[in-house]
Order: structure tokens, then C-alpha cells, then sequence
């Protein structure tokens, strides 16, 4: 009961935090897409996948106080910040074991960037294509964000890098 | 005359509840129609469970398609035509994707693509790209042609505006929906000005713009859609039957995965159950298909497959309860142990169920919300946020409801077993102690 709600936790946990609910949209699609068994389902929208349901997720753990969100002012933006709270942390336990096989996963994506998490989610979602075109999709979905050849190319190495 | 500009001898119409007629003048559209994938959604119904709550909304995905294409061909050909900010040449391709938006709908979708670990979107590209009538019909029109279908359904074309038509917080699929569900169904929700909405839509850069003075139809249209999704989408009742229908799903695996012998074979879904299937038998499914094994499934000595099948042919569905998970969740855990004690299996017999919805939502810079707004364009060209503007919308705006309920089979916890276990079971339930 409540397993995918647990797992959201359980992961939040083992990144220790996430900032930025592009970030944590981001960091749960690669996962999936690395065979993670998270149930949330995904669709493309402005910053690339991103997935309804785990928005309502997200929103019913900090009701539930098992996540806490506190808001960050950037300047001229403001960022959401999660973290896993003492219920939170018993509540997890709710899962027999831990979604990760190896929980250093989590914290090599939440070491990357926003921007660098969208870019290779963009190209999980388009890995139908072969990589020429992935990247011109990506150019024409994306196009405003000026994605240089060393970022693709360096988000090309981690998917090879997290599928190992 | 090319394929994609060919025309009908005759214009060819659809009686429909909801817009009088659908007009259709397009060879393409046409053929689109009368192809086998198309046909197929005659047998998915719209609402998947709900008409066992509401008796008339047997209506099914076919109307509903054909009630998207039609408001988009409205769209295209008289509000937006003639406008130098659309692209005309976007004409077929909209329309296509409009008639074509929910092809990769499988029976009752919602707990077939959870079991399964599917999506119907992904079905959806794979019919208009693989080896399919539709993919035959849309090559003839240009070999990128199936391609840029895909795209817009997938929300990853090119033209926002185009896509915008199809998928947005005010598009095409919902203002159908709306208006056909609330016909169907029964209720008195779920009408709006549809007209006056599509008289004050225009195409505006990367988006498409509601005239200001439309707003009260707009406000109109988010507050049925808001009263919609509580008292139909979500009704507790035909909840109650998707759950069963998902654990009929569920067991059928289980016991296919540990060597049960059925007496009728879940052929249909063995490549389902080792995730091996292909596009053809993803189409050879329906929901009479489905119907027919679960009214076979009703004489299988599985117990608790025979049970569940007889639940959900026979609406004899669970009840429910509401519940707080947050303050709840240990106690369920307790639950489920009363519910072994009582020889009633909790993984097929105690089900929590949530699901939210957020009425309207608008865009936060450099936040990550992911809902385009609705933009009002002024008379002086400015561009306004809805909620900026509206009351009514302001109330409801990022305010996300959500509704938590624990099914159960009530009748399974009086019948004279284990009275004592069952009794306790009862009082957590229903005297509070949930």
C-alpha cells in the first residue's frame, strides 16, 4: 500500500534533498528510463518530459508531512526545495526494500544541473531516433535553450555512463 | 489534384449529439476514418467503468475522436482561416492529428496501462508510424507526413500553436469531452459557451490567445471542467469498479506467472503478462474481449479470479471508506494483517485508491510548473494571465484536491466467519478507527 508514494520518498531521501521541482521531474524520468521501477507516467511539455502524477505525488507527501518544501528566492526566480522528513523517513519503510539498486545513483543525478538534467531527459525521450536525429530534434524542441555540441555530447556519456 | 488536397465528391456528415453534425470533405480524413485502427475505438468506451454508475455513458472513443476532429476543422477553416498568423498550410495535419489523438487507447486504458506497465501514447505513435491501415493513408499524403502527425500528438511539433489546438488547458480533446461526457452521462455539469469560445480563440505567435471579452466563457468552461472531474472522472463508485477490474488484471498475471492451469487461457494477454507483445495483438484487444474472459473467468476455480470477474460482470463492486494516508498508513498496515487473520487475501481485498486534480494552473517564471496558461489578449494587444484577471479562476488556480478512499468487500467481513477478527475489522473501518 502507498508503494509509489514510498519509492518517491526512498529517493528523496537517498539524494538527500532535491531543489528544484524540474529538477526532481528530471532526475525521476532517467530513472525510469534506467528501468527504475517508478510507476509515474510522463508526457513532453515545456522543459521536456514531465509527469502530472508525480507532481500530485510530490504535492500529497508534503500534505501527508512525510516531505517537507521550502522555497527558495533566487532573485529573479524562486525554486522549491525537498526534503524527507522524520515521518517521512519511517514511512519509507513501508517498502520491503529500497527502489534503488544502488543509491549512489540518486546522488550522481542530483549532482547535475537543472539545465544539464533537462537536456538529457530531452534525449531519453527521443531515443527512438538515431543520435543525429535526436539532436535535431532536441534543436527544435529545445531550440531557445541553446544546447551546445560539448553538452550533448557530454549528456550522450552519462545515459552510457547510468546504462553500464 | 494531390492526395492531401483531394476533396469528397460530396461532403460526407455524422449525426452527433454534440455538435448536430460532423462535416467532412477531406479524401484523408475520410479514408482516416474507415480504416481498421480507427474503427476499433467503436469498441473502447470513453469512460471506460463509469457507465456503471451512469448508465448512458456507453459512448466510446470513435464519437468522441470524431467530435475533436470537428471542433478543430471549426477551428481551422473559420475562425483561424484567413488570419496571417496561421499557417494554412498546418490545415491537414491538425486535423489528422485531432481525428487521430487517442488512437493507442487500449480497454478500459486506465487499469490496463497500470497493470501492464503500458502507454496508450506510445501505442498511439506506434500505430501512426508502424505497419498499420492509418500509417498506409498518411504516407500517401507525403513520407514525413506520418511523422509530423506523431509529433503534435506527442506535443514535440514544431508549430505551439498547432499543437495548442490539440493539447493545452483549453484545446480541442476537452471542450469534446466536456460537452459529450456531461450528454452522456446525464449530468447537468459539464455545459459551456463552446461557441463563443471558438469565436474569440485566435492564433498569436507560439500560442493560441482568447479574446477578453470571452473570458466569462472561458471562466465558464474551467468551472465545468472543475465540477467534472468530482462528480463523474472521479466518482468513488466507478473507482471502486477500476479497481476491480486492475485486480482481475493483476491476478490473471499471477496466476498465469506461477503455472495455474485455466480452464479458459488468457490468450489474449500472455504476451502482456512477459511484456513480449506486439502492435497487432495491442489491437486485437477490446473490451468485448476482455468482457468475454471475465465472463468465462467467472467459472474459473480460482476463488479470488472467479470472484473478482463476478464483482465486476455483475456490479457487485467494494465499498469504501475515506482515509488521511498520512496519519493512516501504519493502521492500514494493521489492517492488512486482520484482513490474513480473517483469510481474506488484503493484496486483492483492501485497495487504497487517490487521485487529485488541479482545476487550472498558470505558468510561474523560473519555477517548473508545467501548464501553459490560458492568455487573454486586451483590446490595446496586451497579453493577460487568466487568473490575473479572473476571480473565479484565481480561486481555483494551483489549488490541487485530492481524494483518498480504501475499498473493501463489505458483504466478505458479516458473513459469520472468523466473526470475531471480522468484527474488529469492521469497527476500524467504519467506527473510526481509520
Amino acid at each position: 500500500m502507498l508503494q509509489e508514494h514510498a519509492k518517491i520518498v526512498d529517493f528523496i531521501a537517498a539524494a538527500e534533498g532535491v531543489t528544484g521541482r524540474k529538477k526532481l521531474q528530471k532526475m525521476i524520468y532517467i530513472m525510469k528510463k534506467m528501468d527504475m521501477p517508478f510507476q509515474e507516467k510522463y508526457e513532453f511539455h515545456i522543459y521536456g518530459p514531465y509527469s502530472e502524477e508525480l507532481t500530485a505525488r510530490v504535492e500529497e507527501l508534503c500534505d501527508m508531512g512525510f516531505l517537507s518544501e521550502a522555497l527558495e528566492d533566487k532573485g529573479s526566480y524562486v525554486q522549491y526545495k525537498y526534503k524527507v522528513t522524520e515521518e517521512g523517513m519511517e514511512f519509507r519503510k513501508v517498502l520491503e526494500k529500497s527502489v534503488l539498486e544502488n543509491p549512489l545513483t540518486a546522488e550522481k543525478l542530483n549532482a547535475k544541473s537543472g539545465r544539464f538534467l533537462e537536456l538529457t531527459a530531452t534525449l531519453l525521450y527521443f531515443d527512438n531516433l538515431n543520435r543525429q536525429e535526436t539532436i535535431d530534434k532536441l534543436h527544435v524542441v529545445k531550440g531557445k535553450l541553446n544546447f551546445t555540441a560539448e553538452e550533448i555530447d557530454e549528456a550522450f556519456a552519462f545515459i552510457e555512463e547510468l546504462s553500464a | 489534384m494531390s492526395y492531401a488536397t483531394q476533396k469528397l465528391a460530396e461532403e460526407k456528415v455524422f449525426k452527433d449529439p454534440v455538435h448536430r453534425y460532423i462535416h467532412v470533405r477531406d479524401q484523408v480524413i475520410w479514408d482516416l476514418i474507415n480504416s481498421r485502427e480507427v474503427q476499433r475505438l467503436r469498441r473502447i468506451k470513453q469512460l471506460g467503468t463509469s457507465y456503471l454508475v451512469f448508465h448512458g455513458a456507453e459512448h466510446s472513443r470513435f464519437n468522441h475522436s470524431l467530435g475533436v476532429y470537428e471542433i478543430v476543422r471549426r477551428i481551422s477553416d473559420d475562425i483561424f482561416h484567413g488570419r496571417p498568423e496561421w499557417d494554412e498550410s498546418e490545415r491537414l495535419v491538425v486535423l489528422c492529428a485531432a481525428l487521430l489523438h487517442d488512437l493507442g487507447h487500449g480497454p478500459f486504458s486506465h487499469s490496463f496501462e497500470k497493470v501492464f506497465s503500458v502507454d496508450h501514447e506510445e501505442f498511439t505513435r506506434e500505430i501512426l508510424l508502424g505497419n498499420t491501415e492509418v500509417n498506409e493513408i498518411l504516407l500517401k499524403v507525403s513520407a514525413d507526413f506520418p511523422t509530423k502527425v506523431a509529433e503534435v500528438i506527442a506535443k514535440t511539433y514544431s508549430n505551439k500553436q498547432v499543437v495548442s489546438l490539440i493539447s493545452s488547458q483549453i484545446d480541442a480533446d476537452r471542450m469534446d469531452y466536456l460537452q459529450r461526457d456531461a450528454y452522456y452521462t446525464g449530468v447537468s455539469y459539464g455545459h459551456f459557451d463552446m461557441e463563443r469560445i471558438l469565436r474569440v480563440m485566435r492564433p498569436l505567435d507560439d500560442q493560441v490567445v482568447i479574446k477578453s471579452s470571452g473570458m466569462h466563457a472561458v471562466e465558464d468552461y474551467i468551472m465545468s471542467r472543475y465540477q467534472m472531474y468530482w462528480q463523474v472522472y472521479f466518482h468513488p463508485v466507478a473507482r471502486s469498479a477500476e479497481v476491480i477490474l486492475r485486480k482481475i488484471l493483476q491476478r490473471a498475471k499471477e496466476l498465469s506467472e506461477s503455472g495455474y492451469k485455466f480452464a479458459q487461457p488468457p490468450t489474449h494477454f500472455l504476451s502482456f503478462f512477459d511484456r513480449s507483445f506486439t502492435l497487432k495483438e495491442y489491437l486485437a484487444l477490446d473490451e468485448g474481449v476482455l468482457m468475454t474472459y471475465f465472463q468465462l473467468w467467472m467459472d474459473e476455480r480460482d476463488p479470488i479470479l472467479s470472484d473478482l470477474c463476478d464483482r465486476f460482470v455483475n456490479r457487485r463492486l467494494f465499498h469504501y471508506v475515506d482515509f488521511d494516508p498520512g496519519k493512516d498508513y501504519k493502521k492500514l498496515g494493521e489492517l492488512a494483517q486482520l484482513f490474513h487473520s480473517a483469510g481474506i487475501d488484503p493484496e486483492y481485498y483492501l485497495i487504497d485508491d487517490s487521485t487529485s486534480d488541479l482545476p487550472y494552473d498558470f505558468y510561474r517564471p523560473g519555477e517548473e510548473e508545467e501548464r501553459l496558461p490560458i492568455h487573454l489578449l486586451m483590446p490595446n494587444g496586451d497579453i493577460k494571465e487568466l487568473s490575473r484577471l479572473s476571480q473565479i479562476v484565481d480561486a481555483i488556480s494551483g489549488k490541487r484536491r485530492t481524494d483518498y478512499k480504501l475499498y473493501f468487500p463489505a458483504e466478505l467481513l458479516i458473513d459469520g466467519k472468523k466473526k470475531a477478527i471480522k468484527q474488529q475489522i469492521l469497527e476500524m473501518l467504519r467506527e473510526g478507527g481509520l
